[in-house]
């Protein structure tokens, strides 16, 4: 139970994180919205900046299962800090998990001999790796959707990049022996329903997909152990891929000969055949309708202007921002102030690596006082770019349409 | 059978106002059916899931989410209930024609 004194404290704490927050630099010059226009009225009137143990404040989407938002200022760094890194559950059944009693258990009927590993195991018996990648929700900008679809309404900040370390999950299935007849990894976490009749979050990978030498365990995260509400102590890593397969809290992985026919493999997380430019097929998993999401669409994001921004004549302006793809990297990136009319090349910054986001960076010295419309679309080395037109599908994935940005010059 | 199910949902209430400490209480809007709503979706899911996703959805939208949330997720909502929730959400989080 609640206490009396817990909850006036409760409350004494709400109103100083309230007082605290309009000091904040942010919410003087408004950069800290719930979400752009576009959102649904419902998703703007409910989304509120919340604190979950061990994170900054977060744009909350949902308390339970929590669903938590990273405000995009935050994406003008590299490496998107731990404690403002996304939360996303389907399911409130959420352990805190204790990881000297945690083991990871290797089994399925592809495997020649079970494993039970603890965290020391896999610390100390596999060969470590780092990999810097991009962790996106496949239904990162699903708000955005017109007609809106129903689901978790997202804004652009459901993602988030990071350096993760860990193992090869071919490493841990190699040493299970991986039997020939194996046709899919599936992949299960500590986290669970509340209703036994719920189905749980088990999710499935093609073998081929689950050895790629990019696949880990992981179990740090910007060199610091996982979050919690990110998956500690470990969690799958498939680089390029949404994060629908980055299982959490990972517990149990079987390699099986037989297509998985869980919910959240045969019936959620599916797209439309035909309609997306995917490589990376699953194809122990397509019907004749459609096919589990895969591989990320490449996309860019503005980070650092504001829709409606005003600025000076005769001040240069910069525009920043990140791009990303599955894992192909960036070709370019062009950006435009006159709504698409002409186009030019902005500068690519460093390159982490085909998984992580890339920066990138524009400056523009308007000529005239007036409105102007800002632009910015990727192409990635397999020449696909961002698509003017949204792609509709009935989960709402895949948003990767060119944002426009208003800004004014004065 | 009722009792037991009474219990176990106020366990798990409980259960969860202790997990979840900052969860705040979403204020639905007063009108017919808003215990129904209040009682059966809170099991699973916190209330803000509805204003979230509001106001879109139509009638068929709106029962096919609570359809989908009884024969895919098992929510155990009496079946009269159910057209009394959807009417709920189709008046208070509907969307407006």
């Amino acid at each position: 139970m609640i206490s009396r004194r817990g909850f006036l404290k409760g409350v004494a704490c709400s109103f100083a994180m309230a007082a605290g927050r309009f000091f904040e630099p942010e919410y003087i010059f408004g950069m800290d919205f719930m979400g752009p226009e576009g959102l649904p009225k419902g998703t703007l009137r409910e989304s509120i900046m919340a604190v979950l143990p061990g994170k900054k404040s977060l744009i909350k989407r949902s308390y339970r299962p929590p669903n938590y938002e990273t405000p995009i200022r935050y994406f003008s760094d590299i490496f998107t800090p731990n404690d403002v890194f996304f939360v996303r559950y389907h399911l409130s059944n959420i352990p805190q998990v204790d990881v000297k009693r945690w083991r990871l258990r290797i089994g399925g009927d592809a495997v020649d001999k079970p494993l039970e590993l603890t965290m020391d195991d896999l610390k100390r018996g596999f060969e470590p790796i780092e990999i810097v990648a991009l962790n996106q929700c496949s239904g990162n900008r699903r708000g955005l959707f017109k007609p809106h679809v129903p689901g978790v309404q997202w804004g652009y900040g459901a993602m988030g990049n990071a350096k993760w370390k860990g193992v090869r999950l071919k490493d841990i299935l190699n040493r299970a022996g991986i039997r020939a007849s194996a046709l899919e990894v599936t992949l299960n976490g500590a986290d669970g329903p509340v209703l036994p009749a719920t189905p749980d979050f088990v999710k499935s990978l093609p073998l081929w997909k689950a050895i790629n030498e990019n696949t880990l365990v992981a179990y740090e995260m910007n060199g610091e152990p996982l979050p919690h509400w990110n998956g500690f102590p470990a969690r799958v890593i498939v680089p390029g891929w949404t994060a629908t397969y980055w299982v959490k809290h990972i517990t149990d992985i079987n390699v099986i000969s037989k297509p998985f026919d869980g919910y959240w493999v045969k019936k959620a997380y599916r797209i439309p055949n035909g309609r997306f430019p995917i490589v990376e097929r699953f194809v122990s998993q397509e019907t004749e309708a459609d096919t589990p999401i895969t591989e990320m669409v490449v996309n860019s994001l503005i980070t650092n202007i504001e829709d409606g921004q005003i600025f000076r004549l005769g001040q240069p302006i910069e525009i920043r921002g990140v791009a990303w793809d599955g894992g192909y990297g960036m070709k370019m990136v062009e950006a435009s102030i006159d709504r698409g009319n002409t186009w030019q090349e902005a500068e690519l910054g460093k390159d982490y690596g085909s998984f992580s986001w890339r920066q990138w960076s524009f400056v523009f010295r308007p000529p005239r006082r007036g409105k102007y419309t800002v632009m910015a679309r990727a192409t990635n080395q397999i020449g696909q770019s961002q698509v003017f037109e949204l792609i509709r599908n009935p989960a709402g994935y895949h948003n990767n349409v060119v944002q426009l940005i208003g800004l004014s010059v004065v | 059978m009722k009792r037991f199910l009474f219990s176990a949902f106020l366990f798990l209430c409980l259960f969860f106002v202790q997990a979840f400490g900052q969860e705040q209480p979403i204020g639905l809007r007063d009108g017919p059916g808003r215990e129904l709503v209040e009682g059966n979706c809170a099991i699973c899911h916190s209330l803000d899931y509805p204003v979230m996703n509001s106001p879109f959805l139509d009638r068929a939208g709106w029962e096919k989410t609570v359809n989908k949330m009884v024969s895919v997720y098992g929510a155990p909502i009496r079946k009269e209930d159910i057209p009394k929730i959807v009417d709920y959400l189709t008046k208070y989080y509907g969307k407006k024609e």
